[in-house]
């Protein structure tokens, strides 16, 4: 067989397993300062110093060879050659953190007894030092009986000797030990591993505790809560605030194409479908890029300052009291971005109960989709005044809208735990890194990466959906001269007057309805649709937000448009959330259930909204 | 010589005030589901190591707390850190 061997890298839990595999390989994975950042198996390549290939696989990371979680099952499968549609790997590269050996040593024993050829990577060997810790690592190689590189992966340190290390192995240079197989004995192995860290620890002066006086304020009982929540205040009006000089140019941009093609063709289908179609439609959408980047660069940060797991301490006694942990904040918090990777997130709940319950919940927690569909309702709708200072009365709306999600996914969560997902909570234990200092690299790759897929779902899917609603909107043509407006004659017309049946009694009209069906494909498209809606009808108005807003003044009522607002807090309207959820449950059965009990949630709050508002007088 | 710091006082990690390392001598591991001991275990947690309270979380109590146990540090709930038996002093 002539394939390239095939090296794992393997260890504990934000020990810089990701980091090190994307300096080796070029790759760009997701890394962050939090115990379970990846969830499955990457595969990618690398050359070894003389030239030869080597497959290179990021596992994710785990306490020992017992999972306990189903992303540590994939860690397992793979290390004992149990992993379908996966061969044993040659080597395997143990990735430690140098300021953590008395307990990352332990799975390192445990990995060196299976046999397999072993090189150690010391891996932040640099955060060690700055301890003041000052470790041998040829006693380390000594004690262990494997080679030991000291490394620092983000900062490409110590990688060439790493890579001429794994030459020598995957070789055969080293001998290696029959392997005794999986031990399982976690107390001698725990023993042996403290004996070997104290006898490689060189000297240890007072460490600075930076962590600890952080944690004083982020974890102080009175004070931590009220700076999670500052935060999160901050991130919102960040959003709205920072982003409107960004919105500007891109809708001058789109006002100066809309502008271009409307003088360069003749008046027509072919212009109505550019200009009313693909230009009103999908920039629409493309204008809340900055909104989308500012709330992605928030999140990002917070994971890679190692501020998530402070989050999930401070919130786990709420979500013991709806019967989930402090475990399940992280993908909660992940999904405000985007649920599908917060789904995958899930994979680090050990119990199986847990981790449904967060799955079904997770739609429920605004995403970065449903943002574009507030902002716009609520820039026309709501009044743009202070209510304090720097608060404004938008801003404080959208962070309802939020808080809402937040509070239904809570409320669901306990009915859940207490029906259909009842069993014991797997409790919360979770290791807490040290605060680092976000990498600009890191975060700039993130938002290139979110920004990328953003474009692309405004290229495609976005434009797709466009196209095909400016088609079913535009034909057949209305009679001249007939007092019947294009959109009420057109095939779309005809549906949404036919869906309005179902939604009338939740204060939905027509345009609402029509909105609906392309926000199922994803979220964003009901203002692409609704802009298209307006510009067929009006083919002399403006392109842009602008007139969406002047429209949604004119056709919306407020009791209308709250009740639509509420309908996106609830309903699971995103194929993409339930396609994830169909592979990460294994079945039709609970995505099944999470779409019926999401619109029948969204039907009934969208419902009791507009009637509360109609009793009102609003 | 202090005769009575030589004395050894049996307290619960989860009482212990903020700040005074402690030494682990015994955990009720049959107070704790099996996954958590093992995680437990996992994370380091043995007789002879060397413990601390960092944080407590929540006003009114039974939030988790932060411990430290040997180099890391650990979320834990209340009920954990009530099951591992600790002495006052390093070592």
């Amino acid at each position: 067989m002539n394939q390239a061997p095939l090296v794992a890298l393997v260890g504990n839990p934000n020990a810089g397993k990701s980091a090190l595999f994307n300096a080796l390989t070029g790759a760009r994975q997701k890394v962050g300062n939090y115990p379970g950042v990846t969830v499955e198996r990457h595969a990618g390549r690398m050359a070894l110093p003389d030239g030869r290939p080597i497959e290179l696989l990021d596992l994710p990371g785990t306490y020992s060879l017992d999972p306990s979680s189903p992303d540590e099952q994939v860690t397992r499968d793979v290390l004992v050659g149990r992993q379908a549609g996966e061969r044993l790997p040659d080597a395997i590269v143990v990735v430690v953190d140098a300021s953590n050996l008395d307990n990352h040593l332990r799975f390192t024993l445990q990995l060196v007894a299976l046999g397999l050829p072993v090189v150690v990577a010391l891996n932040m060997i640099d955060l060690a030092e700055r301890d003041g810790l000052v470790l041998d690592a040829e006693a380390l190689e000594r004690e262990l009986g494997v080679p030991v590189v000291p490394t620092v992966a983000v900062r490409r340190r110590g990688l060439d000797m790493l890579k001429e290390r794994l030459g020598e192995i995957v070789r055969g240079v080293h001998k290696v030990r029959s392997g005794s197989g999986v031990q399982h004995d976690i107390v001698t192995l725990q023993r042996r591993a403290r004996q070997i860290a104290t006898a490689v620890t060189v000297s240890e002066t007072a460490a600075r505790r930076w962590t600890h006086r952080l944690d004083s304020v982020a974890l102080h009982p009175v004070g931590g809560p009220i700076l999670l929540l500052g935060l999160m205040f901050v991130m919102f009006q960040a959003v709205f605030a920072w982003s409107e000089a960004p919105i500007g140019w891109i809708e001058s941009l789109m006002a100066w194409i809309a502008g271009f093609f409307t003088e360069a063709l003749p008046e027509g289908a072919i212009r109505s479908l550019i200009v009313d179609g693909v230009i009103a439609g999908v920039g629409a959408v493309v204008v809340f890029l900055p909104q989308i980047l500012i709330l992605f660069a928030f999140i990002l940060v917070l994971e890679a300052s190692g501020y998530m797991v402070r989050a999930a301490f401070l919130m786990d006694r709420v979500m013991a009291g709806v019967g989930l942990s402090g475990r399940a904040f992280i993908p909660l918090l992940s999904s405000f971005a985007c649920a599908v990777p917060g789904i995958m997130a899930t994979r680090t709940i050990s119990d199986e109960k847990d981790r449904l319950t967060t799955i079904l919940i997770a739609p429920m927690m605004t995403c970065s989709a449903r943002l574009p569909v507030y902002t716009i309702i609520i820039g026309a709708m709501i009044p743009d005044r202070a209510v304090l200072p720097g608060v404004g009365l938008q801003g404080l709306v959208l962070f309802g809208l939020y808080i809402l999600g937040i509070a239904g996914a809570f409320l669901a969560a306990l009915v859940l735990r207490r029906t259909v997902t009842r069993g014991a909570t797997s409790g919360f234990m979770m290791e807490m890194p040290k605060y680092q200092l976000p990498r600009l690299r890191d975060v700039a790759l993130g938002l290139w990466q979110r920004a990328d897929i953003f474009l692309r779902r405004a290229g495609t899917i976005i434009l797709l959906t466009t196209i095909v609603l400016w088609a079913l909107l535009s034909f057949p043509k209305a009679p001249e001269g007939g007092n019947i407006s294009q959109v009420d004659y057109s095939i779309a017309g005809r549906i949404g007057n036919g869906l309005q049946t179902v939604v009338e009694p939740i204060g939905f009209n027509r345009d609402m309805a029509l909105a609906l069906i392309p926000a199922m494909a994803a979220r964003e498209v009901a203002v692409a649709a609704i802009g298209t809606v307006y510009a067929i009808d009006d083919p002399e108005g403006d392109a842009g937000q602008a007139s969406i807003r002047e429209n949604l003044q004119t056709h919306w009522s407020l009791a209308s448009t709250l009740a639509f607002l509420m309908w996106f807090v609830f309903a699971p309207q995103c194929i993409s959330t339930i396609a994830v959820t169909r592979r990460e449950t294994n079945g039709w059965k609970w995505p099944a259930f999470m779409v019926g009990y999401l619109f029948a949630l969204a039907y009934v709050a969208a419902g009791a909204t507009y009637w509360t508002a109609v009793a009102l007088g609003l | 010589m202090n005769i009575a710091a030589a004395i050894p006082v049996p307290v619960r990690l989860a009482k212990l005030p903020r700040q005074r390392p402690a030494t682990v001598t015994a955990v009720d591991w049959h107070l704790l589901s099996e996954p958590e001991a093992r995680r437990l275990r996992e994370l380091g947690l043995d007789e002879g190591v060397e413990v601390e309270l960092l944080h407590r979380s929540g006003l009114l109590g039974g939030g988790p707390v932060a411990c430290r146990i040997g180099r890391m540090t650990v979320a834990l709930r209340r009920h954990v850190a009530a099951a591992v038996h600790v002495r006052f002093g390093a070592g």
